[in-house]
Parts: structure tokens; sequence; C-alpha cells
């Protein structure tokens, strides 16, 4: 066990699978010679050669698009968005062609492509470099999303999406990119896409989240001690989705509170939420309550505290739950 | 880069000029007549069908027929071919039934077909954005050391899309064996060209590219062929993509939904029928003593007879299975796919 940071795991990830594959290759701006703005495909380009870690023009949805045709080709393209916010030009190839290719050839031809990008607010960063743009994906037929919390998730489910053989969107919670380090197996190390994990055990209530609000959501369990017995369930893939673990930690403690940190309309927790209702309710002893981000634009960073989920928020909606 | 001819009357041509395109023998010159036949044939039946009730709505493309046959010829059996919807029965050329492509326009799954069998991608509805797909497939396999070009139709409407700036781009920087073959026929449904932009020529944006871009009669399909092969050939000898747009005038309307008497020229659409590019491509075999009455009639009884079993075979097949809703949107499908259905 090495003790890494999430993007020097992400960086091992890399190594080990292009190592493993021949067919695997990284694609987008900046990957090659600076090794990626955050430094996430550093040394690829050295060790596997330009073809095999290519710099691309500034195109995202050439990237994306090209990448359909590298798959054609045989190849396993890994392709970097290199900030949330910078995907949206994507989306277009990813919604028309990326989620419905398989299923136009009748599942004849396979397009085990990879989507990644770092995410998410928190960083004191420019405009459209803090957002949280899982729904869309997720929302898209024919794609799976993964979003790991820790070093070794990072690590495991980069390879587990290289390795799957439908399209795969990888969301990297910048925040925490190098906010701790902690241990991460060496060598090949893959996690099942639809495990969730239960970061942290409890009895009176569950915090559901994924991303950055896992350690938000085990520091306000940390806060609530003494209080209440905190549940901190890390979803780590959105589709597929564990709902067995959800369900699970829902039985057991008869309240949820859902953190993330995208707008609030339309957003996973309410998909999450709506499953709780039709499944869980029952063993439900008080409503299922969001903490989220809000429906305005992600705002400029003086402010942007004020926007995300805080301990503080956290807390206060469990406390609301158990006084229900 | 040499300066490339603006006025139509420069366009590259063979048959008005009444020449002979080196390498083409009587065999082929009868080959590439048999695939406009059978474009055509595919086209007309299908409107016919379409009338019937018998397919749902469909892209005619009556007259460009001289474009995909004298650009698919120029191609060999590996290169891969990415169609718009315009081009949605150009894998007859590649061997794909016709039935499969009617299936397409019934809107039944079984207009499936694997792109590597036959080395034709899926018909491509939004506009441009197989572009960067030809791309991709061209580089990826220049990558793997295999020699295979890409061609990717589109239509003039296709250069205002961002998708096709990319791609054009990725494949100028990768140096990728990419034939960008742009089928201008002057209309995108009701939008003139004129209103599509201001460049001069199309072609003239290869130049943007850093790539050759070559102007050639859409109608004349052996000049079609012969610009087409000339870019075929510095694809696969590493000289990367070529731009080549295909002069024509769209006689029909854009689709069978559409009714193209309230925005279109209909004075100029007499004159163009009077020299589509089936015509022109017949009467210059004829003169060159190449096709007679009898072999003509051959030509096209085969295309009807391939027309009819085609439209047969589609109708006799059975009623898609609604579980098929839940097959092939992954390879490993998630958990609750199925949730909410109850059969």
């Amino acid at each position: 066990m090495a003790e890494l940071l999430m993007v020097e795991a992400i960086n091992d990830a890399f190594h080990v699978e292009l190592a493993r594959d021949d067919d695997v290759m990284v694609l987008g701006e900046d990957v090659g010679r600076a090794g990626g703005v955050f430094r996430a495909t550093a040394g690829l380009r050295e060790r596997f050669g330009e073809n095999r870690c290519v710099d691309t023009p500034l195109a995202e949805a050439g990237i994306l698009g090209a990448a359909v045709g590298l798959c054609m080709a045989g190849w396993r393209p890994v392709t970097e968005m290199q900030y949330d916010a910078f995907s949206y030009p994507c989306l277009d190839q990813l919604i028309t062609h990326v989620g419905r290719y398989h299923w136009r050839t009748g599942g004849q031809m396979e397009f085990p492509l990879v989507i990644r990008m770092p995410y998410g607010g928190g960083v004191r960063a420019p405009e459209l470099h803090d957002d949280s743009p899982e729904t869309y994906y997720v929302h898209t037929p024919g794609v799976k999303v993964a979003i790991p919390s820790t070093p070794a998730d990072a690590k495991g489910l980069l390879a587990a999406a290289i390795r799957d053989p439908d399209p795969v969107v990888v969301l990297e919670p910048k925040l925490i990119y190098r906010s701790e380090r902690s241990e991460v197996p060496e060598g090949e190390h893959v996690v099942p896409l639809g495990r969730a994990r239960l970061a942290r055990e409890g009895d009176d209530v569950t915090l559901v989240a994924y991303g950055a609000m896992v350690p938000l959501c085990e520091r306000a369990a940390e806060e609530l001690e003494g209080e209440a017995s905190v549940e901190v369930l890390d979803l780590r893939s959105l589709r597929p989705l564990d709902e067995e673990a959800l369900l699970a930690s829902a039985s057991k403690t008869g309240r949820v509170v859902i953190v993330q940190e995208a707008p609030r309309t339309n957003g996973f927790a309410g998909e999450l939420a709506a499953i709780l209702a039709e499944k869980a309710i029952l063993d439900l002893r008080g409503p299922v309550l969001r903490v989220t981000g809000f429906d305005v634009p992600y705002p400029y960073w003086k402010i942007e505290d004020a926007y995300m989920p805080s301990v503080e928020r956290v807390a206060a909606a469990v406390r609301k739950l158990l006084a229900f | 880069m040499a300066r490339l001819a603006h006025d139509e009357s420069e366009l590259r041509r063979v048959i008005d000029e009444d020449r002979e395109v080196e390498g083409l023998g009587e065999q082929e010159l009868l080959d590439l007549y048999r695939s406009m036949v059978l474009l055509r044939t595919y086209d007309e039946r299908s409107v016919v069908y379409h009338r019937q009730g018998r397919i749902g709505t469909y892209a005619i493309f009556w007259n460009h027929e001289a474009m995909q046959a004298g650009a698919v010829h120029a191609l060999a059996e590996r290169d891969w071919i990415f169609p718009s919807y315009r081009e949605s029965a150009i894998g007859l050329l590649r061997g794909i039934p016709a039935a499969t492509i009617l299936h397409w326009w019934r809107g039944h799954p079984a207009g499936w077909w694997n792109p590597a069998d036959y080395n034709v991608a899926s018909i491509c509805v939004p506009i441009a954005s197989q572009v960067p797909h030809a791309v991709g497939l061209a580089w990826g396999k220049k990558l793997r050391g295999e020699d295979a070009v890409s061609l990717v139709f589109f239509g003039d409407g296709a250069t205002s899309e961002g998708a096709f700036h990319e791609g054009a781009n990725f494949a100028a920087v990768l140096q990728t064996p990419t034939v960008l073959f742009c089928n201008n026929n002057q209309w995108a449904i009701s939008t003139p060209l004129s209103a599509q932009t201001r460049a001069d020529a199309l072609a003239d944006k290869a130049v943007g590219y850093g790539m050759p871009g070559i102007r050639v009669d859409g109608g004349d399909v052996l000049a079609v062929y012969e610009a087409t092969r000339e870019a075929v050939e510095r694809a696969r000898g590493g000289g990367g993509p070529t731009f080549v747009e295909a002069l024509s005038y769209r006689t029909a309307p854009h689709a069978t939904a559409d009714d193209p008497r309230v925005y279109i020229d209909l004075e100029r659409v007499e004159a163009e029928k009077q020299n589509e590019c089936l015509g022109r491509y017949e009467r210059y075999l004829r003169r060159l003593g190449v096709l007679g009455d009898d072999l003509d009639a051959s030509i096209k009884n085969e295309a009807a007879e391939l027309m009819r079993a085609g439209i047969a075979a589609a109708e006799a097949e059975p009623e898609p299975d609604p579980e098929l809703l839940f097959e092939h949107a992954y390879v490993d499908p998630p958990p609750n796919l199925r949730e909410g259905w109850d059969g």
C-alpha cells in the first residue's frame, strides 16, 4: 500500500491500465506534454508514447466524437474534459451518439470509452470551473456514471471504467484531489461499478452522498457525535446505482438526508428521494431531506461558501429530521 | 495551394468534356452505372412506398446518385463510409440488404447493422455530428498501422455546424486519412446556400484547415470518381485529409414531409431535372458504345427486382418484440433498467 493523494491515485490507475492493455489510450487538452492541468496524466506520454497520450486541439465535441471513431477502430479511449463546465460542448456527442451507438448497431459494436473530468466547487476558481454536472450525464441513457471520494476509489473506479464495455463518465471531485493522503493498493486495483461504500456506520440517521460531499458528511457526523449516531453512505456510482445499500441503510436508521452540491431541482438527490418514497416509505420515520446547492448559477468565489453544502447545513438538516 | 474554381464553368468535369478517366475500363464504367441505377431505383421506389404507407418519412436523394456512387467507387472495400441520412442507401453498394435499409425507414429494429460487417457506419441523423467519428476511425486505423481511409458524407448546411469544424480541424492536425465529402445541393431544407455562408465556395474552407480542396461537378459521376480517387490516394499515401465539394442542385423535396414549392425556384429545378446525373451518364455510356438498350433494360430490371425482393422481405419480417426496448442499451446493463416495466 502506498499513501497517495487522489490525483496521484488517478495517475497510478492510468499507468497500470495503459501497461495492462495496449488498446487503452488517453486524449484531451494538455494531457500529454503538460501531463494534464492537474497532473492526472503525468508521465504517460513519456512512458507510452505520443500516440497513447495525445494532446488534441481545444475542442471537447471533437475529442468525444473522435473517441467514438477510435472505438470503431478497436481502441479504448479515455478522454479528459479539462473542467466540469468545459464538458458541455461534448454533451452533443454524448447524448446523440455515445449513449446510443451500441444500441444503434443492435448490440453488435461496443463503445468502451471513458469521459473523465475534475468537477465541483469550493476551489476559489473563476466562473465555470466549479460545476457539478452529474445530472446531465446520469440522465443520458446508455451511459454510466462513477464518482469517487477517496484516493483508493479514484484509482479503482477509473480502472473499472476503463475496463467496462459501456461508456462511463467519471467525475473526480477536484476539491479533494490533494486534500488528504490515504492508502491505495499498488498494481491492479478495480472497484466494481454499482457498489456503494459504507463510509461510517451509525444507527439514527443516514447521510447519502458522493464525491466531495462524502468527507463533508463525515465531518458533520463527527460534529453530531453525542447527539446522534450518523451513518454515511458513499454511493461511488450513480449508474449503476447500489439501491440495495441505499434501502438497507434507510431501513436501518429510518432517517435519510441526501447531500449534493449540484443545483436542487432535478438533482440526483431528487431521484434518490423518489426511490426511497417508492420502496422504503414504511421504514422511514420522517421525510427524506435534501441539502443541496441552489437553483442559481454557481457563484463567484467570494460567496461560494454560502452556496456549497456545509457541515452546519448538514447538521441542521439532521437535527430537523431527528426532531420530526 | 492552387486557386480554386469559383465559377461553375470551371468545375472539374469529365462527361461534358467527353474525357475519359484513366484506369476505368468498360467493366468499371458499367459497375458505376449499376450502382447509380440501384440507388435511383431505391430512391424512387421509397417515395412510392412512403405514399403507400409502407415506410415512414423518407429523405429523398434523387439526383445525388452521381455523388454517392462516384465517391464510393473510389474507395477500397477496407475503407469506411460515414453516411448522413441523405446517403441512407449507401450500404447497398457494400452489400447491406435493401430490406435492412427499408427497415430503418420503417422504424423497425431490424434496420440495425454492425458497421464492421460492411465498413459502413450507422446512418447519422444529427447534421455533421458524424464528421468527428470518421476522423476518429481513420486516426485509429492509422495508429494501428492499417491503411484504411474513411469517407464522410455531409451536405452544405453541415459546414455551418461546429462538429464539421472540429472534425475537419482534427483531421488536418492529426493528418488522418479522411475524405470530407460535401454534397453541396445548395439547399438545407428551405435555407439557400447564400443564407448558409458568405464564402464564395465551400471548398475554400479547406485552405483554413490546411488541407487541399477539390471542387467538382456533383452531377458528373466520373468527375466525382476521379476527384475522390485523388483524395483517397493522397490519404492512403500519408498525405492527410481532403475536402471535396461536389456541387449540384436539389431537384427533389428535402424529404417526403417537405413541400419545396413555397421556397424553391421551380424553373431552376426543371432545368436541373433535364440534366440529372443518371441520364447524363447514361447518354455518355451510349455515346461510348458501352451501353445499349438490352443491357440498360437488364440493369434496370435487376435493380427493380432487388427492390421488389427487399420490400417483400421487409414486410415479411415479424413485428419487433417490445422486450427489445431493453436490449442493447448497454453491454452490461444496470440492474434497475426495467424499473416500471410490467411486460
